[in-house]
């Protein structure tokens, strides 16, 4: 019998080549779900193995013997206050920086390198930091390792990240809405403020929050420039909400975890994880306060 | 009387290319001029220079002299100030990510008028202006950049009179626009004509010829000749001006 010659066919050569494009979907799919699998693994582990030491009183009490007995209280606060401090610092430099190179600085050979430099410094291992600030605040500057010069030598790590997320985020905006306002006789600032930082925000607040995220795990740069393992602070009333001093050592999450982990005798496995969970949590809430403020703002974007 | 705009032996460089060389050109008060020629030719650079944008395109370099009423443009004591006194409407249109009434609004508020009263009456006469009154008037709170092209061009042109500009360049300002409102906007400029004086760059050589009193043909950065539209379209001196305004070539 003679065959029918159907004119949608595939022939050999697309059949080979549908082939391979099976073939390939499978493998960027096992890529996929291999990065997925230490991700569940590792926070799934911590769940279950922190989850039963998680309580109102883990979360409240001050923690005693080096963190075996007792609560998260201290470290967790300390860790909010080092943010936020950090957060003070590094949220003006970087995003007044990230203005001046995106919309003032000319396209020359210094922009340029400043640029470079910037790039450059994200990529720099954390403990370089760390080191940094240890000699510029510490040693040169006679300064005591001290919450504010932790919260000044994260501050000084997490600038590129601050910069290039800020003038990433103005460079989005179209160059024709400037143009247009330059046009009516707008002034450059008149133009940023008008037009510029009301379209980019939702950029800029994401790279806030990156810094918050960074800064509340970091563990390096604050172990040598003022967090301790473990200190005695004030329990009772208001002064349980302002524990620590500008200019002394402090406590924080990141570095109370890091010395429960090895260096404390005696821990319970549970406190240990229930450690990591709460840091674990902290970040998670810290990125998705991320993603749904840039889902909402980007909701009210204008073009 | 002084022209209202002269551009005296200008040249233009971007890098080391050549846009513009040695345009020497005058424009009377109250008048249109048009400016034809292909594309490329250097006729939007001719407008940038007008108002000074041109020092927004990094490695652009000026040589020679533009005047605004007598005087040197880049002698003026606030280039603000000689970009408000220039409306500047651009091929592509740009509404700005902000209501209609705000586009419009947005120049009279940086110079401090906030007065709504005061306002509501420019924006409603920058509108009516540009021919997008009757579209818009019901929803003056839509945002700019959901306007079609066309209406988008037209928004344009409001924000580029809201400050009674004495002179007003318009860059091939009908490419988004449907050839009926062409037709309305050309009568608005017409009338415009007696506030202020207008430079209008056209790929439309019958644009050209409705509209303007002089015509300038620049090609390949060169002023051809310029003239009075009748004598340009009927008797022009070079050869190659006849055969572009005739369509010929271009």
């Amino acid at each position: 019998m003679r065959e029918m010659s159907n004119p949608f066919a595939p022939t050999a050569y697309e059949r080979r080549k549908a082939r391979t494009a099976r073939v390939m979907e499978y493998v960027f799919l096992a890529m996929g779900i291999a990065l997925i699998i230490p991700m569940l693994l590792i926070i799934g582990v911590i769940v279950v193995k922190g989850w039963p030491a998680l309580s109102w009183e883990y979360l409240t009490a001050n923690p005693m013997r080096g963190g075996a007995v007792g609560g998260i209280w201290g470290p967790l606060i300390g860790t909010f206050y080092l943010t936020v401090l950090c957060l003070l610092i590094v949220a003006p430099v970087g995003i007044l920086a990230g203005i001046y190179l995106n919309e003032y600085a000319p396209d020359n050979r210094l922009t340029r390198a400043i640029m470079i430099a910037v790039t450059s410094l994200a990529g720099v291992p954390s403990i370089v930091h760390a080191l940094f600030g240890l000699g510029a605040f510490v040693a040169a500057m006679h300064l005591n390792k001290s919450l504010l010069v932790a919260a000044a030598t994260l501050a000084v790590m997490t600038l590129p990240v601050m910069i290039t997320s800020t003038r990433e985020a103005l460079a989005a905006v179209p160059r024709n809405f400037r143009e247009a306002c330059w046009n009516l006789g707008a002034t450059r600032w008149q133009t940023i403020r008008t037009i510029v930082l009301p379209n980019s925000i939702s950029g800029i607040l994401t790279g806030v929050i990156l810094v918050v995220a960074r800064a509340a795990g970091e563990t390096a740069p604050i172990m040598l420039t003022g967090a301790v393992a473990s200190m005695w602070v004030e329990d009772e009333g208001w002064a349980k909400f302002t524990p620590y001093r500008l200019d002394e050592q402090f406590m924080a999450m990141a570095m109370h975890l890091n010395s429960i982990a090895r260096d404390v005798p005696g821990m319970p496995e549970s406190m240990k994880f229930g450690s990591a969970l709460v840091l674990l949590l902290l970040i998670l809430t810290i990125n998705s306060a991320a993603v749904a403020l840039r889902l909402y703002l980007r909701r009210r974007k204008r073009w | 009387m002084t022209p209202h705009i002269e551009f005296r032996n200008l040249s233009v460089f971007y890098g080391g290319k050549r846009a513009l060389d040695r345009i020497s050109l005058s424009v009377r008060r109250n008048t249109i001029l048009g400016i034809v020629g292909p594309a490329n030719s250097g006729k939007t650079t001719l407008l940038k220079t007008i108002n000074r944008t041109i020092e927004f395109i990094s490695g652009a370099k000026v040589e020679g002299d533009v005047f605004v009423d007598g005087e040197e443009v880049r002698a003026v004591e606030s280039v603000y100030a000689l970009r408000r006194r220039i409306g500047m409407v651009f091929p592509l249109p740009v509404g700005l990510p902000m209501s209609v009434y705000d586009n419009v609004a947005y120049a009279p508020r940086r110079m401090g008028i906030h007065g709504r009263a005061e306002l509501d009456v420019i924006v409603e006469q920058c509108l009516r202006d540009s021919v997008l009154w009757d579209e818009v008037k019901d929803r003056l709170d839509l945002l700019g950049t959901r306007l079609s092209g066309g209406q988008q061009q037209r928004l344009t042109l409001a924000r580029a009179l809201s400050l009674s500009p004495e002179i007003l360049c318009l860059d091939e300002f009908s490419i988004a626009i449907d050839p009926v409102t062409t037709m309305k906007i050309e009568e608005v400029l017409m009338r415009l004509r007696e506030r202020m004086t207008i430079v209008l760059v056209t790929n439309l050589t019958q644009q050209a010829r409705r509209m303007a009193d002089h015509v300038a043909f620049i090609n390949a950065s060169e002023l051809v000749e310029w003239g009075e539209t009748g004598q340009m379209f009927s008797a022009p001196v070079r050869e190659i001006t006849g055969r572009y305004l005739n369509g010929e070539f271009g």
